[in-house]
């Protein structure tokens, strides 16, 4: 992918943004200029960095327990057709539960601390990854699965050596999607009760009306999003062709 | 490998209370080739498929066995037109497929026989995507050959072959599965003409056989009575299909 494109898009909206300010001369509060919103990045970037560190460990401590949690699930559905039975029709229902709403009743039971953001994290990318790797689990080509029948292998080979790698790339899908969720999925968790962290440093900042503070944090949480799909999606693309 | 038995598939299928096959009986003899000739939707394929003891979607109604008693599916060996091939692993663990299936070891010095044989010596690191289509059939056949079974079952192996790899495929094959009971599935008369021992004609109202050539398999492309046999099973094709 050429880089400048998105550059220049960021550019333009940055301007864009900028001539708003500067044309309606609308108070700081409501929407500060970019220009300040930089400004109060560089004033603060130690404290920021310090909440961005918290965020950061959490969402990875999700990532890492949500994408092992939602292989594993993934796995057992697949070689099972009595665990599908009886879980898969539970499994889509938990989805339908709002995540939102199970923020304060996972500060109450894990504290306030950062396995109640870290649990977020892992709630809300557990269910990508299953889905997808599930998907392509019981997607195998019919034709490898007849070869593999009149080898005589036993399914939990064919699992492994057929099954399993035509289904990396679907799990790949299934990781990048989580790897966007999960700071959303933290944030969450800092909104509802903390005292560290991007989400609890926004709360903070509004609080006061310091919106260019919030825009900031906002903003160093997006960015770390992107920096974290880009990371994933790397690690990803070679889940293609793997051997196993 | 255990000497070739013959066997005898005898019975119908249907698929929802439809007739696919008329009762039948085809009979493959030991050591030999027989080539299942017909049209798409005859049930060709269900054929092999039953025989392989694969998912067909079919009820079969009768029976299949073997001349010496002892179960078919176990002992049959499957190649498709489609190559199978692993997409992810190289030619070399794509042969050795069935022994890691299986968890057992590699027989290697058999594969490198094979590997040889099959002129794939340059290919064993390489992926199935760098590798033509003749290459990659002919690794489906290392690999077929690889499980060293006596009945082999081959369902229209070389159709999506240029005519040319496609007769030298069929001459490789011939030469590689001699003695081996094999039953060919194809809708190329000229394919049956080449390396049937015994040939059907398989079509709604049963199976016609004709007589092969009397030279040796596989035949050559260009005589005459080769070219004869396949004129004949073309119109017998051609008249039965409509």
């Amino acid at each position: 992918m050429k880089l400048w494109p998105p550059i220049a898009a960021t550019v333009f909206a940055l301007c864009v943004w900028q001539a708003i300010v500067t044309l309606t001369g609308v108070q700081k509060f409501i929407l500060p200029s970019p220009a300040l919103v930089a400004e109060t990045w560089w004033l603060n970037r130690w404290i920021i960095a310090e909440h961005t560190l918290i965020t950061l460990n959490e969402v990875l401590i999700g990532l890492v327990i949500g994408i092992s949690l939602g292989v594993v699930t993934a796995l057992t559905l697949a070689s099972s057709k009595t665990v599908r039975t009886l879980l898969a029709p539970m499994l889509v229902f938990t989805q339908a539960l709002p995540v939102f709403a199970l923020a304060p009743i996972l500060t109450l039971w894990l504290g306030y601390g950062l396995w109640s953001k870290a649990a977020m994290a892992v709630l809300i990318t557990y269910f990508p990854v299953t889905s997808a790797f599930f998907d392509g689990l019981m997607r195998t080509p019919p034709g490898y699965l007849d070869l593999a029948k009149t080898m005589q292998a036993s399914p939990r080979r064919v699992l492994w050596h057929i099954r399993v790698p035509s289904a990396l790339p679907n799990l790949g899908a299934g990781v990048r999607l989580a790897a966007v969720y999960a700071p959303i999925g933290a944030v969450i968790g800092e909104w509802v009760g903390s005292s560290k962290g991007l989400g609890y440093l926004m709360l903070l900042a509004n609080g006061r009306a310091k919106t260019d503070l919030m825009f900031a944090a906002m903003l160093t949480l997006g960015v770390l999003s992107v920096l974290l799909y880009v990371l994933v999606a790397k690690l990803t693309r070679g889940l293609g062709d793997r051997e196993t | 490998m255990t000497l070739a038995p013959g066997i005898t598939l005898k019975g119908q299928a249907h698929i929802d209370g439809r007739p696919l096959f008329a009762p039948l009986s085809l009979a493959l003899d030991a050591g030999r080739w027989t080539c299942l000739l017909g049209g798409s939707g005859v049930g060709k394929t269900t054929v092999l498929r039953l025989m392989a003891n694969l998912p067909t979607g079919a009820v079969f109604d009768g029976k299949i066995t073997a001349t010496d008693g002892a179960s078919v599916a176990e002992r049959i060996a499957y190649m498709a037109q489609d190559d199978l091939l692993l997409p992810w692993a190289t030619v070399e663990k794509n042969i050795a497929l069935g022994a890691r299936l299986r968890g057992q070891k590699t027989d290697m010095a058999r594969l490198h026989r094979l590997v040889d044989r099959c002129g794939l010596r340059d290919h064993l690191g390489k992926k199935p995507s760098e590798l033509s289509g003749g290459q990659r059939q002919r690794v489906a056949l290392a690999r077929t050959l690889m499980e060293d079974k006596p009945i082999i079952l081959l369902d229209e192996p070389f159709s999506a072959l240029d005519e040319k790899t496609r007769a030298a495929m069929q001459d490789l094959a011939a030469d590689l599965l001699t003695d081996r009971t094999v039953l060919v599935v194809t809708h190329d008369p000229g394919e049956a003409a080449r390396l049937g021992h015994a040939i059907h004609v398989m079509t709604e109202t049963g199976l016609t056989s004709v007589a092969p050539p009397a030279a040796a398999v596989p035949r050559a492309v260009d005589a005459q009575e080769t070219i004869t046999c396949r004129s004949d099973l073309l119109r017998l094709l051609m008249e039965t299909s409509s």
